[in-house]
């Protein structure tokens, strides 16, 4: 059963595939760059709905997957390897474990606690990200060559990449779509609203928050590869805390739980960005250097006034 | 004398001064409804949580079926066969009635690390559910959220569930708390029919409900079991009045 909300997600997709003719036909390649970052940091969203919407744990720590998935690509590259393969495999790899590690001792706490546990580890990652000047240290270090996939695509070739892109968006967005309503998720939506009641039906919430919090991050981990070959420049700042804030914004902003929520914030908090900084129509001054403040009031009015995001404003039942 | 489920023995617990749990031994026999009563204040709640899992007494032992749990965790006493509602109505708000229930089968159903197929659409889970819950006389209303039903069909769905985990042992924590007249008398409807087909230990403030379903009452009084008998022979306790039931007289 499709419910409504997800058919105008379908739309939404295929709508995003004809972007790249549309982008040639009216000489804009700047959108076709513009969107695909949208939705690199949609699949980041979409992990983290996954374990912040729907498994109830704010992590406040999400970058840090970004960052260890640019850094895979980033380090192989780096030493010559670009098979994309063995990158990417890489970057999900290593997603996963430090997940791993990381939950291992986060998902025990809940709250505030969470938080701040989820938080000092990519705190640490970040410093660590720094530390290491083999591969740039603070300044980052550029990765000019993208992964090389056999020749199947070719991550040069705008169009094809972002295709690429949509295409494990899309597959991001089904895979999550099955996890959530599957036995699995219904553990994890029931852990999230009663804890107590879960344990008390037999229940152990810890290892399903925990195998939550691994898909997530690998999942993010994915999203990091893509991002360091759009970018094409490695640097620390993927897993700047202030990084993590955006991708808690985008996911509370599109509606926490929804399957469109994830996208919907992605696109609106990047493209208002992009919008607010070149707007020519308001003195330029005011706009340009405080667009940030615009951003802050259009966030509280949404968090105000749609408690379910954005996907809580689409036509169709709530979820 | 049918054997015992259920037996504490001098289960202790303290919160700082406070002694909620005082030595406590308690015995339920297999298939009889044992009521425990007691004041406020008297530790009732306390003591239920330690024979589900959620607190782990100080000292003491709880023993279940012949086993040795008192070190056991809440959701692998369910799987022993121990089944627990709440006083404070503890379900599921955002899911329908039918998903509570089917929850509460999935749990019991092996493991749920089943990534693909749609929970709600596994008629292994949702067709034991539904019998649950025409059992239960909520089958009308599964399809409504659990948040939307009245507080007395939150009551039936919290039994309801507990039911689903296929119980040896049923805790009931003030099933009709906070219910009409009504309701608590269709509530104690349905119990009277699990009566003699489950095992119940039920915590109840109600003296209807208790006196109409208890095959034997242990009065909690201060973390201490003051007596525990037939509703006769509590009726007829001098100290039982005096402590409690006179407070209310």
């Amino acid at each position: 059963m499709i419910t409504t909300r997800n058919w105008i997600l379908v739309a939404i997709l295929l709508l995003l595939g004809a972007v790249p003719a549309a982008a040639a036909y009216f000489e804009q390649p700047f959108y076709l760059d513009l969107l695909r970052r949208v939705m690199i940091f949609a699949i980041a969203a979409v992990s983290l709905n996954l374990i912040l919407g729907y498994g109830g744990m704010v992590s406040f720590g999400h970058a840090a997957y970004l960052g260890i998935g640019g850094y895979a690509v980033g380090i192989l590259a780096h030493h010559g390897i670009h098979s994309g393969w063995l990158q990417w495999g890489l970057a999900i790899g290593a997603s996963a474990l430090v997940a791993l590690a990381i939950g291992a001792i986060s998902v025990r706490t809940s709250g505030i606690y969470f938080i701040m546990i989820t938080l000092a580890f990519t705190q640490m990652l970040y410093y660590l990200g720094i530390s290491i000047e083999e591969y740039g240290g603070d300044d980052g270090m550029r990765v000019p060559v993208r992964s090389q996939f056999s020749g199947l695509v070719d991550l040069n070739d705008g169009t094809q990449f972002y295709f690429l892109v949509l295409g494990i968006l899309a597959a991001s967005l089904f895979l999550v779509h099955r996890l959530v309503n599957s036995r699995f998720g219904m553990v994890l939506q029931a852990i999230r609203s009663n804890e107590a009641r879960t344990r008390a039906i037999g229940f152990s919430p810890y290892p399903y928050r925990l195998a939550a919090f691994v898909i997530s991050g690998a999942m993010c981990g994915l999203a990091g590869a893509l991002l360091v070959n759009h970018t094409a420049y490695l640097t620390p700042e993927f897993m700047n805390w202030t990084r993590s804030g955006e991708l808690m914004f985008m996911v509370i902003l599109g509606g926490i739980a929804t399957s469109a929520g994830p996208l919907l914030g992605a696109a609106v908090l990047l493209l208002l960005e992009d919008v607010l900084q070149g707007w020519s129509l308001l003195p330029r001054e005011a706009v340009r250097d405080h667009w940030q403040l615009y951003l802050g009031i259009f966030l509280v009015l949404v968090v105000l006034f749609a408690r379910r995001g954005l996907a809580g404003l689409l036509p169709g039942k709530n979820e | 004398m049918n054997k015992l489920l259920l037996e504490t023995r001098e289960l202790r617990k303290t919160f700082g001064a406070l002694v909620a749990t005082d030595g406590v031994d308690f015995d339920v026999r297999e298939g009889e409804t044992h009521a425990v009563i007691g004041p406020n204040g008297a530790g009732k709640t306390t003591f239920i949580k330690q024979i589900s899992g959620e607190l782990r007494p100080d000292s003491g032992e709880i023993r279940f079926a012949g086993d040795d749990i008192t070190a056991l965790p809440a959701p692998q006493r369910s799987h022993k066969g121990l089944a627990r509602s709440f006083q404070i109505t503890s379900i599921y708000r955002e899911f329908s009635a039918l998903e509570n229930v089917a929850l509460a089968v999935q749990a019991h159903a092996g493991h749920s690390f089943r990534f693909w197929r749609a929970a709600r659409e596994d008629p292994a889970l949702t067709g034991p559910a539904i019998r649950i819950l025409e059992e239960i006389g909520l089958d009308r209303r599964k399809d409504v959220l659990a948040a939307n039903l009245s507080h007395g069909e939150q009551r039936q769905l919290e039994i309801a569930m507990a039911l689903a985990t296929r119980p040896r042992l049923l805790l009931l924590d003030e099933p009709v708390a906070g219910m009409g007249t009504d309701e608590s008398q269709r509530m104690i409807e349905l119990l009277a029919t699990l009566k003699g087909e489950k095992t119940i230990v039920l915590v109840e403030h109600d003296m209807d409900a208790v006196f109409t379903l208890a095959d034997r009452i242990s009065v909690l009084v201060y973390g201490r079991i003051i007596a525990t008998g037939t509703p006769v022979e509590i009726r007829a306790n001098q100290e039982v009045r005096a402590a409690y039931l006179g407070e209310d007289s």
